[in-house]
This record gives structure tokens, C-alpha cells and sequence, in this order.
């Protein structure tokens, strides 16, 4: 970090309660006041630990009190939606995984929904359970993950070593039924790419009765712990209203109160068949936002465990040949399987014009793909509404009059990722 | 989602309130979108926010969209939700493109959704429309002196030469 004094760079009205620009501005006023009270312009990041990326706060402070707070992005921008409209269709979906990279079935999940929408595809039921397994481990490895490097910023360096070790467990899974740790363009458009291998349903219950003995030790760990309880609790405060008008969803959201859950409100797939919960905070403040994602780890556990029970035999993938590549075993026997493999893989299905939009809920909130199709094989324009991009505006409501200290604790809380914010 | 016969009871009421606010509707894959005049659209986003029998009140997203060749060239969208009815409604505006180096011009929302802020600070910078009285009126994603809208249809894919040490003399006026 480095300090400099607050010099011109700032916005020409100071009276503007504007988010984002800055209404400190240094005058002759300022000339005679006390050191401590004078305002320090601060760089954090974008290359800091505690930033969970590339994330730059241009933070003004008075002493160690937050006055303002504006947060710069783009260094991560990498233009994957322009990418996406030089790609045809099923070329598209390992591009948008590699957005928010640590919920990458999600990603996938908005994506082939926004396009089954618009090809008016149903999928099987198989490959809606298998996708619903996926996307609940995801949310339980992306959840881990928060939990363990947040932890590490508010000084807990054990739970670091814990989250990591059982989010491998995950990977191990995905590893299983995909053949990847992460990015495992395990979805496609009609259903899912593969069955799952034999074997599978066992290491995911085993794993699943494990993770809810780890949750009550995790809980041990941190729940009556002084410290943690200290840096977190009524911190980063924003209330309810605040919240739904700066269109913050998810966690976030639902630990103001709110029990918004695309899941339950407009069950997508087949989560209309599951019972779960949506776990609610009452002050919104940091604890909360941590209680409410360890109860979503078990609610999603929960989850996991019906759709394995309830995992109905047929197809995993949907039998429209115009869109779905053939099975491997028929190119060997079937003219028609091999024109169809060869016309999908060089050239990519086209469709009909239209718009759609696709929103699920992620592990951080809405997650909606737009989608136009011109009628070609590529999609004239992809925009992701990512909920990392649209939750980082009320960072500078959770900060001000905050200790920096508190910063830290508020974007470890908000869980921003920066692949998702930058695209 | 409004069914279709709903959508345009929608559309009706605004071009009572608003003459010509309206321009069409499209509903497709069981999702309603109304097409507005840009002139108009905030207009109908506040008015479809604060009416009851509305209340669309959370915007989830804006999109920006480039419809090169057709006419109007670019779309806005806005997703409005309705938490209470769980409905969603998509705000299209469809701006022309005045040519040359002239931006098209939008009103801006962030008065009545914050969250508007950067959603239309990323609209400005990939395809250079211009929300006029947006507080805040900057490029987000790209650097701040990057020239060219680049989610624009004829914007070219193509990428920028990488610096290394066999290529510093020949890349063009890397030092500038």
C-alpha cells in the first residue's frame, strides 16, 4: 500500500452523494486542521492478499477511519463475451465457465439454459438431477473456499488448511465424473456430457456424511471464537432496502432478512423437488453473512443427498440429433450418426433468432446470461449478469466510517470474484 | 412473466401515459419484453416501478446489444423483477446510431435503481452509448484511455502485439 495526500484527482462537486466518485476534496479549509483529522488517499490492491484478486479500492481515510471508498476494476477483464460471439454455440461454454472461477457449473448452467430456452429444449430428467448434483457440490466448493480465505484474512490460519482440504474433496468429484478439477465443461446443451462413472453415488455420500461432521467442527472452531466474533459481528452493516436497491443478491441479501432464493421462488431444473431451506440472517452484518453461507453448505448438502436418492434411470442427454452429438457407438454403424457428428462438430448448430435471458442462483446470487441469437451457429451477443460485479457497489455502503481493518472483513464478506467482475 | 395478453395491457396504459412511449412488444419464449422509445424510458422504468399493480421494482440487469446491420443499430435491455409476483420484465430501448463520431444518447436510471451505476458505466464503455445524467460517467472495464467501443459488431476481434524483448524495437510506438 502506498499513501499519498489527497490532492485534485477528485470530483469537481463535492455535494454530489454520488457511489463511486469521491466527495473529498482538499481546500485552503483544510489547511489548518489537525493531522488526524486530515484525509489520506490510499491505494489498496490490486495486487493484495486481502483483495481476493485484482480488486483496487481507492479508499480516502481519516486516521484509520474509511471517508470514502471507490473500487476499480478491470485489470482481470479478459473480453470473454466478445469471444463468445466469434464462437459457435458449444464452443461458447468453456469460455463462460472461466468467468467466475470458482462457481464454473453455475456459469455453465446460465449459459446452456439461456440457449435450451431458446431452442425451446427440455432435458431429460437424468441429466437435470445430475446437473442439480454438480451445481449444489459447486456451491459447497465455492462456499469453501470463502470460508477458508476469509478466515486467513481475519488471522484464522487453521480453517485456511481445513476449507482447502475438503474443497479438494470436491475436486476429486468433479474429477470423477468429468475428468476435471475445475473448468469441466461438464454441461452442454441438452443435458449433461457424460454419466456419471460407477462408483460415483458412493464417494458422494461418503463425502456429504463427512462435510456435516467437518461443518460442526468448523463451527466450533469459529462460532463462540473472541476473535472472530469481534471482527465480525455488526460490522458492514447495509440495510435491507439499501440492499435490494443497489440489486444485491444472494448471501448477502438474505442475511439482511430477505429469504430470496431463485431455487425456491422459480425452481429451475428440478430443485422444485427437493426440500431445503434458505437459511435467513436477522442484522446483516458479517456474521450473518457467514452463518448463512455454512447453513448453505448444509442446506446444499441436503440437496445432494434427495437427488441422489431420488436419481431417475434414462437418458442423460436429450435425443434431438440437430443439436446433441451422437452417441460414440453409433459413428461406427450409422451414416446418418457420422454426417450428424461431422455437420455439429465443424459447423455447430444454428438458432432461431430470439433473446433470452436465463437467471439461477449462484453461490453469490443472480446469475443471468442474455443470450440473442441472429439464427447463425455463434450468438450475436452473451452478456453474464454477474452478481460478484453488481454486489461489489455496496462495498462502499458496508465501509464508511468503518476501521480499514473492517474493510478487509467487508470484502472478504461480500466474496467478490474478480473473473466474475471483470469478465 | 406477464403472459402475452397481460404484456400488452402493459404497453396499452403507457401509451396512455406517455403518447408513443411504446413502440411494440415481443413475447417470446415466455418472455415478455416491451420495446420504448429511448426518449421515454425513464419515463416507463419509473412508472413501472412506482405503480402499484406493477412494482417492478428490482433491476437485475442491463444489457447492451449491437444489432448490426439492423435498424435501430443498438438495444438496451433492462430486466425489471418483481419480487412480490416473482415476474420479469424486459425494458428494451432501441437507440440509432447517429454516425459518424456521435454517440447515442440514453437517459440514465441510477436515480431510480443505484444499482444502474455500473451496469450502464459498462454499456458506456463496450458499446458508447451515453446515459445522460449518469453521476459517474466513466469507463469500467477497459483502461481509461482505451479508443474504440469494443463490443460493437464492427469493433474487429484481433489482438494487440505483445511486448517482448525480440519485438521491442518493431512493436509501433510502445514507448508513447
Amino acid at each position: 500500500m502506498t499513501e499519498s495526500p489527497v490532492t485534485s484527482h477528485q470530483s469537481s462537486d463535492p455535494a454530489a452523494d454520488v457511489v463511486g466518485a469521491s466527495p473529498v476534496e482538499r481546500t485552503d479549509a483544510l489547511e489548518g486542521v489537525e493531522p488526524e483529522e486530515e484525509l489520506f488517499t490510499v491505494n489498496m490492491g490490486p495486487h493484495h492478499p486481502a483483495t481476493h484478486g485484482v480488486l483496487r479500492l481507492v479508499v480516502s481515510l481519516q486516521g484509520e477511519v474509511v471517508k470514502d471508498l471507490r473500487p476499480i476494476i478491470g485489470y482481470l477483464h479478459t473480453g470473454i463475451e466478445k469471444n463468445c460471439e466469434d464462437k459457435s454455440y458449444w464452443k461458447a461454454i468453456p469460455f463462460v465457465e472461466r468467468m467466475d472461477y470458482l462457481s464454473y457449473f453455475f456459469n455453465m448452467q446460465a449459459f446452456c439454459g439461456a440457449v435450451e430456452r431458446l431452442l425451446d429444449m427440455e432435458i431429460p430428467d437424468r441429466a437435470k438431477y445430475l446437473r442439480v448434483i454438480h451445481l449444489e457440490l459447486n456451491r459447497i466448493h465455492s462456499h469453501l473456499v470463502w470460508l477458508a480465505t476469509t478466515c486467513i484474512d481475519l488471522g484464522a490460519i487453521s480453517m485456511f488448511w481445513y476449507g482447502f482440504r475438503d474443497r479438494d474433496k470436491v475436486l476429486d468429484l468433479f474429477e470423477m465424473s468429468s475428468g476435471q478439477r475445475m473448468h469441466t465443461r461438464y454441461f452442454q446443451v441438452g443435458g449433461v456430457f457424460e454419466d456419471i462413472p460407477r462408483g460415483f453415488e458412493e464417494r458422494v455420500r461418503s463425502f456429504c456424511a463427512e462435510m456435516s461432521t467437518r461443518l460442526d467442527q468448523y463451527e466450533a472452531i469459529l462460532d463462540r471464537n473472541e476473535i472472530f466474533l469481534r471482527r465480525t459481528r455488526n460490522v458492514g452493516i447495509v440495510s435491507r432496502e439499501r440492499m435490494l436497491e443497489l440489486g444485491v443478491t444472494g448471501p448477502l441479501l438474505r442475511a439482511t432478512g430477505e429469504p430470496w432464493d431463485l431455487r425456491k421462488v422459480s425452481p429451475y431444473l428440478a430443485y422444485g423437488d427437493f426440500e431445503f431451506n434458505i437459511p435467513i440472517g436477522t442484522v446483516g452484518d458479517g456474521y450473518d453473512r457467514y452463518r448463512v453461507r455454512l447453513q448453505e453448505i448444509r442446506e446444499s448438502l441436503r440437496i445432494v443427498e434427495q437427488a441422489l436418492d431420488g436419481l431417475p434411470e434414462g437418458p442423460y442427454l436429450a435425443d434431438d440429433r440437430k443439436i446433441v452429438l451422437p452417441p460414440r457407438d453409433e459413428l461406427a454403424t450409422s451414416m446418418e450418426a457420422l454426417i450428424h457428428h461431422f455437420k455439429l462438430v465443424t459447423e455447430g448448430y444454428r438458432v432461431p433468432p430470439g433473446e433470452a435471458y436465463h437467471a439461477i442462483e449462484s453461490p453469490r446470487g443472480e446469475l443471468g446470461c442474455f443470450v440473442v441469437a441472429d439464427g447463425s451457429a455463434k450468438p450475436a451477443r452473451v452478456h453474464i449478469r454477474d452478481p460478484s460485479f453488481v454486489n461489489l457497489q455496496s462495498l462502499r455502503d458496508m465501509s464508511l466510517d468503518g476501521y480499514v481493518a473492517d474493510l478487509v472483513q467487508n470484502v472478504a464478506m461480500l466474496d467478490p470474484i474478480l473473473g466474475g467482475v471483470d469478465r | 412473466m406477464p403472459d402475452a395478453p397481460g404484456l400488452e395491457l402493459i404497453a396499452q396504459e403507457l401509451n396512455r401515459r406517455f403518447e408513443g412511449s411504446v413502440l411494440g412488444t415481443y413475447y417470446e419464449h415466455e418472455q415478455s419484453a416491451l420495446v420504448v422509445n429511448p426518449e421515454h424510458v425513464v419515463d416507463v422504468l419509473g412508472w413501472l416501478r412506482d405503480t402499484p399493480g406493477q412494482e417492478y421494482r428490482f433491476l437485475s440487469s442491463v444489457h447492451g446489444a449491437d444489432y448490426l446491420p439492423a435498424e435501430p443499430r443498438f438495444g438496451v435491455h433492462y430486466e425489471l423483477l418483481c419480487m412480490a409476483r416473482v415476474e420479469r420484465l424486459r425494458v428494451k430501448a432501441a437507440l440509432a446510431d447517429p454516425g459518424g463520431e456521435e454517440l447515442p444518447e440514453l437517459g440514465s436510471c441510477t436515480h431510480l435503481f443505484p444499482t444502474a451505476n455500473f451496469q450502464e458505466r459498462e454499456v458506456y464503455d463496450f458499446f458508447g452509448i451515453v446515459f445522460r445524467g449518469h453521476p459517474d460517467l466513466r469507463r469500467i472495464q477497459m483502461p481509461e484511455d482505451y479508443v474504440g467501443w469494443p463490443q460493437r459488431r464492427d469493433f474487429p476481434m484481433g489482438g494487440e502485439p505483445v511486448l517482448f524483448t525480440h519485438n521491442e524495437v518493431e512493436t509501433p510506438a510502445w514507448w508513447e
